[in-house]
């Protein structure tokens, strides 16, 4: 089920699924999400909901709604968006168990087929010898790369300021011969490595050793002089 | 240069994330230029026997094979040819013993293995392969495959039946038209090729190819070739993070420097007069 999660001032203050078709927000105790601050109207917001898709509507607001930092009026809602109403921030969060169910199942046929074998093999039956023993398993997709977009910001130096999207599943930086670090994309996250040069790579200050350091939000990486931020794009 | 200083090879091998047993089995000596893989098939246990006495023959006897040449110096033992039949004897005679083995033992019956082996001598390097265990080549910014995999799917898209994206997801996949040990004699294809300094050779079973796009691991070479142990390492995790459905082994070997061989006063004057 999708949910929001409302968030104030980066502390996470309540999660809430988005089971009803219609989910009011604002001011007044009436509303399924009440907020008790002067900046929101007393029926500010709605999110109305069908099937898998949530609209957000602002309800003439006196301060009015913005998603991802752009005022709106009505909006469909996609996985990360983020709400603000005030100082407060609602993260909308689609829902993904349909990927995952996907996947569980995916797990379940491969290490079923794999005790299928079991059997045969215990008995040292002459596999026909041609076939690998993983046969079976083949028309699967992958399994889905997470979209936690991230990107990361240069702090000083000629480009300050300039932003780099980390799309690709590695990002290399730092100068060949001097020092070399890379970003790698992964499934559960972002982790940087040093590669080459007798410099290591220093995260919030502290050098990394060979091992692979998973970054965290608004972490500050320092590669050849260069100071640089880490963050996930919403 | 010598060998040993002109070639850094790195070997990673890890039963992935599904098996319990890893079946491939991998050999390489910068000192040698021998780099060798071999992916185990068969019942129970009988692919690692496959596989590791693939490797272990071949790494035995290729040692005495190169070691004979060094003391008759100048003999001619850099010739593509020469070391064509001396790769055909003996993968031959390593497919004779898994053949053999699998005759005379109950529980080895019916177990074979892939091989890629890649030999590197005098600025080049003899690939031979059996199977679908691959080799792949970066040479600047040009990733290719150097061999054609021995398998029904690689004969499906020869023969234009499938196409090379639908043979990613063709169910047959893992079916395997030549190996070693599976008949008496076999069938070894090889190839030669030259070497320059900064390549970049990849072999790997088909546990690293299955999981990954050609990109990715084009990728991963050229971004982190500085650092090949890491390289490994990466290539490892990236098919472990897709799945990890099959053992997945690589030898990465890059060239450092020229490794031409020794040539004898009459080598020289033969070259002048040519």
């Amino acid at each position: 089920m999708a949910k929001l999660i409302l968030s104030m001032d980066g502390l996470v203050l309540k999660e809430i699924p988005l089971n009803k078709e219609r989910l009011s927000i604002g001011r007044k105790p009436h509303n399924d999400i009440q907020i008790d601050n002067l900046a929101i109207s007393g029926e500010h917001a709605v999110v109305v909901t069908i099937l898998a898709d949530s609209f957000l509507e602002d309800m003439n607001s006196t301060n009015g709604t913005l998603v991802n930092g752009q005022p709106i009026k009505k909006h469909f809602l996609r996985n990360n968006d983020v709400i603000e109403l005030g100082k407060y921030k609602l993260k909308y969060m689609a829902d993904l168990q349909a990927g995952a169910a996907a996947s569980e199942f995916e797990k379940n046929v491969a290490t079923r087929s794999g005790q299928i074998k079991m059997p045969s093999e215990l008995q040292l039956e002459p596999t026909d010898t041609l076939v690998r023993s993983s046969v079976g398993l083949a028309s699967q997709p992958k399994p889905p790369v997470p979209n936690l977009a991230a990107a990361i910001q240069l702090l000083n130096g000629p480009n300050a300021g300039k932003e780099l999207d980390l799309t690709k599943t590695l990002t290399t930086l730092g100068k060949p011969g001097f020092q070399v670090a890379v970003i790698a994309k992964r499934p559960h996250g972002y982790f940087i490595t040093h590669v080459e040069g007798s410099q290591f790579p220093v995260v919030n200050g502290k050098a990394l050793d060979a091992q692979a350091y998973p970054l965290g939000d608004h972490d500050v990486i320092e590669i050849a002089g260069i100071k640089m931020e880490f963050f996930h794009k919403a | 240069m010598m060998l040993r200083d002109a070639l850094e090879m790195v070997v990673r091998t890890d039963p992935g994330l599904i098996r319990s047993h890893n079946e491939d089995a991998v050999f390489a000596e910068a000192g040698l230029g021998i780099a060798i893989l071999a992916d185990g098939m068969g019942g129970y246990n009988a692919g690692e026997v496959a596989s590791g006495m693939a490797i272990t023959r071949l790494a035995d006897d290729l040692n005495r094979v190169i070691s004979s040449c060094v003391t008759q110096e100048g003999s001619g033992s850099c010739d593509p040819s020469v070391i064509e039949r001396h790769i055909v004897n003996e993968v031959g005679a390593a497919n004779f013993a898994i053949f053999h083995a699998s005759q005379s033992c109950s529980q080895y019956a019916g177990m074979g293995t892939t091989l890629v082996l890649a030999w590197f001598y005098d600025n080049r390097m003899s690939v031979a392969h059996v199977g679908d265990s691959r080799l792949y080549r970066l040479r600047g910014q040009v990733f290719e495959l150097l061999t054609r995999d021995h398998s029904l799917r690689q004969e499906q898209v020869d023969n234009g039946m499938i196409s090379p994206e639908e043979a990613r997801y063709a169910e047959n996949r893992n079916l395997v038209t030549r190996a070693l040990g599976v008949d008496p004699s076999v069938d070894v294809e090889v190839h030669d090729f030259d070497v320059q300094p900064g390549d970049i050779v990849l072999l790997c079973s088909d546990g690293l190819n299955d999981m990954l796009e050609d990109e990715d691991i084009a990728l991963t070479l050229s971004a982190l070739g500085g650092n090949l142990p890491l390289a490994a390492d990466h290539l490892i995790q990236l098919a472990n993070d897709h799945g990890g459905r099959d053992n997945v082994s690589v030898i990465l070997v890059k060239v450092l420097g020229d490794y031409s061989a020794p040539k004898g006063w009459w080598q020289r004057l033969f070259g002048c007069l040519k």
